[in-house]
């Protein structure tokens, strides 16, 4: 067994470095992905063993890196293309929606575009404007794409490597807060499909549904949740697009109560159609409404104030009290 | 910022300084930046640069393109009118520069057209009625683009631009000699994707040809509402060749952009082909030029028809005699009965086509909207409805 204890950044390295041995058209590309390895170091190394051809440094043009993407994919490469972060893939939001999204669809089923974009996301590490957004439900709302996102070191080895062979486009969103958190993985042992959620804590009172960054929010909550007797699950759904309704459904006909945990805005957000969708296969079971805990409808505010919005884990154990009143 | 504030903030230098309010005029399509080598009155002439020495039967199939291309185009816009087709984007005008260009290119080549190249897709051999599907509203684009090597419209303007550059830096990669063409319109190179796609072919080297039909209208805005260059111009900017080309002339369209791709086969990277020209009809059948646009321009564009100077050529030279034309004819009547009865014979799409091939690799949410979908359609049937 090869198991090893590594960082998220290490694992998504080893991954993608894994990636490049296996397959010779699979290519990286991106703003300082080749000398650099990229601001959070996460393509470090790789230019330098498999060459300029294969991990390219673009221009700084994020609706180009997209495009030229798929234009490669169109000719047979299979491009992992990194936005620098969160608040800067708009720029290219019109190629992966009017474009990457639909051309599976458009041409009957003749194009395939195995490209993935990687976007570092989410809150938390006290950086400046349009650097800690989590823009995730603006991508699962578009057909044609699917959306996941690691929360542990071992997904983020595993699901970038389903991500890379998958013949769909993947927006794969790093929590880049958790980047240096250490878990362990077993590069042999291979975990389930890439939209099946996992129990990361089972229990019996109340699910908790988290995602990314927030499910080490959740496991503490629960943790403290138990020192008060109460028994929280916390469900890691790893995939926001599809999501795995089975997974959630089967936990709360156990439980009774759910509440969803993220960090981007609650209005519209992912939560919302956690909330719907399980309200209607659940309804008889629960036994309070299901809760959301996550950002407010205003912009990402300065990172001394980031803490007020985020969710913390007060504001996920006052939402467990609130369920558990019912 | 805009051009006027910049100007507004300058010192006065000199009372003879142009009004800022005044953009600079559009260069003329004509002196010697632009290459001709066949005269709106069907004369020959020479160029330097670009020399071409086509056989009278090639010379013919060119017409042919051209004429056929004309009477399928007029087919689909009467088809629009009768109710056929939802909507038209006509080609009226520009035979020769999508002629011109579509026959330069190998097999191997790949074209990333707009929603307007179908001389190129002619050249190409699709089949033009499967052209017609997306304008009816039966799918959104009826051919394998890897069949003839022609990707499936592109309606975002300019988005495609990146699409080529992409696949042209693969090509690179692959060691392959072919080489790629992007088509895009004078109102596409005001979108930031175009100025990436230069930015980026230029970077990487990339073979690739982009053909810009600059049809002096997007819609209602003139090119005077895009650019205060002439846009072969802007190439120089990104560090490659720019030219523009008598967009109604063919020979001289199919001689640039021969010598374009030539270039980009080499290995020394892309150029921009400006095709000058001119769209005579409505952007699409859903817009009014006489809105915006005066009759006498586009008589004086009818002068320049594409069509018509290679017939006098033909004619002059004695390249054709009446039984080609007459034969032409007949031929032209076909395309035209054969496109009016492929488009109504059309099969609806089945209705659980909305659900096929949404992604690759199956989504479980596609499966149950599909099976929920499916029941409701069959509830109808067992009511016997």
């Amino acid at each position: 067994m090869a198991v090893e204890k590594m960082s998220i950044a290490k694992a998504l390295n080893e991954s993608l470095r894994k990636a490049l041995e296996t397959d010779p058209k699979v290519l990286i590309m991106g703003e300082d992905v080749g000398k650099l390895g990229g601001v959070f170091r996460i393509t470090d190394g790789l230019q330098k063993d498999f060459g300029e051809d294969r991990v390219i440094d673009t221009p700084l043009a994020e609706s180009g890196i997209v495009g030229t993407a798929i234009g490669l994919a169109l000719r047979g490469y299979r491009p992992v293309v990194e936005i620098q972060f969160d608040g800067f893939v708009f720029p290219a939001y019109d190629q992966i929606v009017t474009q990457l999204a639909k051309m599976h669809a458009r041409s009957l089923g003749k194009i395939k575009l195995p490209v993935v974009v990687r976007i570092p996301y989410g809150g938390g590490i006290g950086a400046v404007e349009h650097h800690s957004e989590s823009p995730e439900a603006l991508f699962a709302h578009v057909a044609g794409l699917k959306v996941v996102s690691p929360s542990n070191a071992s997904d983020a080895y595993w699901m970038m490597q389903q991500a890379v062979q998958s013949d769909d486009p993947i927006i794969f969103f790093e929590p880049k807060r958790r980047y240096w958190d250490k878990g362990e993985l077993d590069t042999e042992s291979i975990p389930g499909p890439l939209h099946k959620a996992a129990v990361a804590r089972a229990g019996s009172d109340l699910t908790l549904v988290a995602y990314g960054p927030m499910v080490k929010v959740c496991l503490e909550a629960a943790a403290a949740a138990q020192e008060e007797g109460k028994s929280v699950e916390v469900l890691d759904l790893r995939s926001m697009s599809p999501i795995d309704f089975d997974a959630v459904q089967t936990s709360v006909e156990k439980t009774g109560r759910l509440v969803v945990v993220h960090e981007a805005p609650v209005f519209y957000g992912s939560g919302a159609e956690i909330a719907a969708r399980i309200t209607e296969r659940c309804f008889y079971h629960l036994e309070a409404p299901v809760l959301r805990v996550g950002g407010y409808h205003a912009p990402y505010p300065p990172a001394r104030l980031e803490d007020e919005y985020l969710p913390g884990l007060d504001r996920v154990l006052d939402a467990v009290d609130r369920s558990l009143a019912y | 910022m805009t051009v006027e504030s910049t100007a507004a903030r300058k010192p006065r230098r000199s009372s003879k300084r142009t009004s800022a309010k005044t953009p600079a005029k559009t260069p003329e399509g004509s002196g010697p930046q632009l290459v001709q080598l066949l005269t709106p009155e069907g004369e020959r002439v020479e160029h330097p640069d670009f020399e071409i020495d086509l056989s009278a039967e090639e010379l013919r199939g060119l017409y042919r393109d051209m004429v056929l291309t004309r009477r399928f185009d007029a087919e689909a816009t009467a088809l629009q009118r009768q109710g056929e087709l939802g909507l038209w984007a006509s080609l009226l005008g520009q035979e020769a520069a999508q002629i011109g260009s579509g026959r330069a290119l190998r097999d191997d080549d790949y074209v990333f057209p707009t929603y307007r190249e179908h001389g190129v897709a002619w050249c190409r051999g699709v089949d033009p009625t499967n052209l017609l599907g997306m304008f009816r509203g039966v799918n959104h684009g009826g051919w394998d683009p890897n069949t003839n090597n022609f990707h499936l419209y592109t309606i975002v303007i300019g988005s495609q631009t990146l699409h080529a550059t992409g696949y042209a830096m693969g090509v690179a990669k692959d060691g392959a000699d072919s080489a790629v063409i992007a088509y895009f319109g004078d109102g596409a190179s005001s979108q930031g994707d175009v100025a990436e796609a230069f930015t980026f072919s230029a970077v990487y080297n990339a073979p690739v040809v982009f053909f810009c039909q600059n049809n002096q209208w997007a819609i209602s805005e003139p090119t005077e509402k895009q650019t205060r260059v002439p846009l072969y111009q802007r190439a120089q900017g990104f560090g490659f060749p720019g030219i523009r080309v008598d967009g109604n002339d063919v020979l001289a369209c199919l001689a640039v952009t021969r010598s374009a791709l030539e270039r980009a086969r080499r290995g020394e990277g892309p150029t921009l082909v400006e095709a000058f020209t001119y769209r005579m009809g409505a952007h699409t059948t859903s817009d009014d030029p006489t809105k915006y646009r005066a009759d006498e321009e586009r008589a004086a564009w009818e002068a320049k028809d594409p069509i018509l100077r290679l017939r006098t050529y033909l004619e002059k030279q004695e390249l054709a005699d009446a039984a080609f034309f007459t034969a032409l004819e007949e031929e032209s009547e076909a395309l035209g009965k054969r496109v009016r009865e492929a488009v109504r014979a059309m099969p609806e799409p089945d209705r659980l086509a909305i659900f096929d091939h949404a992604y690759a690799d199956g989504n479980p949410l596609v499966d149950e909207e599909r099976a929920q979908f499916a029941a409701y359609q069959a509830s109808f049937a067992e009511e016997g409805n």
